[in-house]
């Protein structure tokens, strides 16, 4: 059975994994019968019933039903779905009952990258950290279109709205970095709305949750800007190869550096500065011209440091920089 | 020799106009039936791209927007222009009036405007890939739909047009069970098709509708802002969801109960026995056609909607399987002391119980809430609904269009290409899709234009089989065209299954243009292979 379990499922994280997997084997196991058969019941009937080379064509049996047979059929299914149904609704239960001391984190889902907020203040970008043992009820919104947010790993998936908070909980048992994804359709970067969650022991948590924020403030600036390309999810719409994605690639930008860019309502501006941070935090004005205007805005997501040092790192990028 | 080509539908009357114009059930039908096929393999071409670009993990040759615009278009044309119009809009066009001796259905005229309403429809849907295609999934999902720049007026209009030609053939099918029928035809004499037909057309009228103004509620809130699905103006984007499911739900009935009637056709035809629990098939598609409406909800399960619907959605769901699983023993049953020939519609028929029924017990892993949590909008929902789509409904109507084909045009194909094919679309079909539930399961999220290395193995199997899959059926429809070469006619008497459907016994293959010679007079019941001998008769 384990090794069943490693093979069709991912990890068993969550304390209500085990269950839904043992319901899903339960009804892996009774379908496998009923399969078993139809399967044979039809190969047997149609071999032995066959019509042969040197057979007549003669009148067939009149037999077109049976009670007893019938009303197994019945019966035998509706006790299976039955328990299949009471089982199903027994975990769901479970599932939506969150205990009352969960910690409570704000998921903010957003085309196309994900935001956690802590209750302890502080915030991460596509990655969520929390404590294992410790019940965490997630609590989802979304500022654009509807994602869904999925951790395979605890079996809990939950719609991301944005006109009402969902709510979905789990308690990590097993330490480790699993991913996460959308499982809702949002849109060109709905494929690259990936995100992990890193589930720690309580002592590590709490020390990582009293640094979270602060760790980057000894990094040098183009350093930590290419820490943030990947941490704020720039990564996900912008390349540094020089290919386009969702968006144009900073390796393009960086070596344009000095020259003019075209906009899709055929103004221009220079490549400098003041117009890098005007294109993180004010996406909208200036659309590059062949490119679609979906970014969000990065206003209150970046502090000033942070902005500089994103300018600093895409300042950095050359052909053969190899990143 | 003037006498002959007058007593074919196909060849009287002549001239183009006499098809454009044509009132007669069996042209119609013939004209939704390559107008079906035309956009099954378009949407099928479309399919092989998309598995093409799924075999890496990578976007290889194309973007993501081409490639949600792929499987956007892959999803709408093969449900609102093959298999909703498809079995009905040909076969049922085609057979109806046929197996109810009668003349045509009970609105011609009706009938070829649904036709036209189709083409209509199918004319939005074609300008919507010419400029650029659209991005929203077939579910056109809001807040996504109404604020995507791609074509999503194009191609809600184009829905929103065939649903009419799905109303008004539903209505005139209604029409036609009920007045047409020739006289001593009572309900429990029809032939289970007919039966099917007649769920299928309850479903058509009274769930379309709902899409209809769905379709224009969008289109209002695109152009206008109504502010219905906007949150922003206090509507609400799940209330989308609710009227989408409303009549996407049951629509997953109108694309299989037609099917379902097929198989109850072919499998008791090709056995030569009467067709086990006639009564139990003929009411269990009334009670799919019904419950069908009560389990929208079970789309939405991680919605967010209340515990209580949550509940309430889970329990009515299985009461869908249950007559749905006696149907599929009654089809099993239906073989025992019969005379089975591995004919190619019986095979059809055959893969079918087996691909139906897994489709429809990974509906019951779909219905416990638990376990949807996990495998919502995952790869298991695709394999799930291909199983019962592919595998179920194009399946049976392959199968079907292989019966009847000597029927509709006089000419019968190579029957062993097409007992290899049947069985190369199975394999090939069970290599794409069965990899699918384990991606699923494994927690793989459906629509990703790429995806994580550790999904990589299993897609790459699931474009492999793709492949067989698609040049199988490619072969079957090529061998099914060749068969209509010039001096391959049969003989108009030709009964080559020895079928006691009205079609077969009281009228020719093809048949008359005004279908009876002269007025039929019913002598026995369509399963009566305890009563009647009909010898299989295959004569050029």
């Amino acid at each position: 059975m384990d090794r069943l379990t490693e093979y069709l499922f991912p990890k068993q994280v969550s304390t209500f994994a085990q269950d839904i997997d043992n319901l899903f084997y339960f009804i892996f196991y009774t379908s496998l019968v009923l399969l078993a058969i139809v399967t044979f019941g039809m190969i047997y009937l149609a071999i032995k019933y066959r019509f042969k080379k040197n057979d007549e064509i003669r009148l067939t049996s009149s037999t077109d039903h049976n009670s007893i047979l019938e009303s197994s059929f019945v019966i035998i299914p509706l006790i299976l779905v039955s328990i299949t149904f009471v089982w199903g609704i027994k975990s769901y239960l479970n599932m939506v009952t969150v205990p009352n001391d969960a910690i409570e984190i704000k998921v903010t889902g957003q085309s196309w990258f994900w935001t956690f907020d802590y209750p302890e203040g502080g915030s991460t970008l596509n990655e969520l950290v929390v404590p294992s043992g410790v019940p965490i009820k997630i609590v989802l919104s979304s500022k654009d279109v509807i994602h869904s947010f999925y951790i395979p790993v605890m079996r809990a998936k939950m719609d991301v709205l944005p006109n009402r908070y969902n709510v979905m909980w789990f308690n990590a048992e097993q330490e480790g970095i699993y991913p996460i994804f959308c499982a809702e359709y949002c849109g060109t970067g709905h494929s690259q709305m990936n995100a992990q969650v890193v589930v720690m022991n309580p002592k590590q948590y709490n020390v990582w949750l009293a640094e979270v924020g602060s760790e980057d403030d000894d990094l040098p600036l183009d350093e930590l800007g290419a820490k943030l390309y990947s941490k704020k999810a720039c990564i996900t719409c912008h390349t540094l190869d020089g290919s386009p994605l969702v968006g144009p690639s900073y390796l393009q930008t960086s070596q344009m550096w000095g020259q003019e860019r075209v906009f899709d309502d055929g103004s221009s501006a220079t490549i400098d500065d003041n117009y890098i941070r005007n294109s993180i935090l004010e996406p909208q004005s200036q659309i590059v011209a062949g490119y679609q205007g979906v970014m969000p805005t990065y206003q209150g997501l970046l502090n000033d440091r942070e902005l500089d040092a994103l300018i600093a790192f895409l300042k950095t990028l050359k052909e053969d920089s190899g990143i | 020799m003037s006498d002959n080509h007058q007593n074919n539908y196909l060849t009287y009357p002549r001239g183009i106009m006499s098809w454009v114009l044509t009132l007669d059930h069996k042209r119609i039908g013939l004209m939704y039936l390559f107008g079906g096929m035309f956009f099954f393999f378009l949407a099928g071409v479309i399919a092989l791209g998309m598995r093409l670009a799924l075999a890496t993990p990578e976007a290889d040759f194309i973007t993501n927007d081409q490639y949600n615009s792929m499987y956007t278009l892959h999803g709408a044309i093969m449900i609102f222009l093959f298999i909703i119009p498809a079995i009905p809009g040909a076969l049922g066009n085609m057979l109806l009036p046929l197996m109810i001796g009668a003349r045509d259905v009970a609105f011609p005229r009706l009938n070829l405007l649904s036709f036209y309403l189709y083409s209509l429809g199918a004319v939005f849907v074609i300008y919507t890939i010419l400029a650029g295609g659209v991005d929203t999934g077939w579910t056109f999902y809001t807040p996504y739909s109404t604020t995507s720049t791609t074509n999503v007026i194009p191609m809600t209009l184009g829905i929103f047009v065939i649903g009419f030609s799905s109303i008004l053939t539903g209505l005139n099918f209604i029409a036609t069970i009920h007045k047409m029928r020739i006289s001593g035809l009572t309900w429990y004499k029809l032939p289970l098709f007919v039966w099917a037909l007649y769920g299928t057309s309850l479903v058509q009228i009274t769930a379309t509708p709902v899409i209809a103004i769905t379709m224009v509620l969008l289109i209002l809130e695109r152009l206008l802002g109504i502010g219905i699905f906007d949150p922003a103006l206090g509507g609400d984007p799940v209330l989308f969801q609710h009227f989408f499911w409303f009549y996407s739900h049951p629509a997953v009935y109108i694309m299989i109960l037609p099917a379902f009637g097929i198989i109850s056709e072919i499998i008791p035809v090709h056995s030569r026995k009467k067709i086990w629990g006639y009564k139990f098939i003929a009411y269990s598609t009334l009670s799919i056609a019904f419950i069908g409406f009560l389990v929208w909800g079970h789309h939405m399960f991680t919605s967010g909607q209340s515990v209580f619907s949550q509940i309430v959605f889970s329990f009515i769901t299985y009461f869908v399987g249950i007559p749905t699983g006696i149907k599929i023993f009654s089809w099993m049953l239906t073989m025992y002391k019969g005379q089975v020939s591995f004919t190619p519609p019986m095979l059809y028929a055959l893969s079918f119980l087996f691909l139906f029924t897994i489709g429809g017990l990974t509906g019951i892993f779909l219905g416990a809430v638990a376990l949807d949590i996990h495998l919502h909008d995952t790869y298991f929902v695709v394999a799930h609904f291909h199983y019962v789509m592919q595998g179920g409904t194009i399946i049976a109507f392959l199968g079907g269009l292989h019966h009847w084909w000597p029927k509709t045009f006089g000419a019968m194909y190579n029957q062993t290409i097409a007992n290899i094919c049947a069985i190369g679309v199975f394999i090939g079909f069970n290599g794409t899709f069965f990899p699918q539930f384990l991606l699923g399961l494994r927690g793989m999220p459906r629509r990703y234009a790429t995806y994580a290395q550790e999904y990589a193995e299993i897609h790459s199997y699931s474009t492999f089989w793709s492949l067989v899959l698609g040049l199988f059926i490619f072969i079957a429809v090529v061998n099914l065209l060749w068969s209509l070469r010039k001096n391959n006619k049969l003989d108009p008497g030709t009964n080559p299954w020895g079928a006691l459907t009205m079609e077969w016994t009281h009228t020719t293959s093809p048949p008359h243009p005004h279908n009876f010679e002269e007025e039929p007079v019913l002598t026995h019941g369509p399963y009566d292979y305890d009563k009647v001998i009909v010898k299989p008769t295959f004569k050029k």
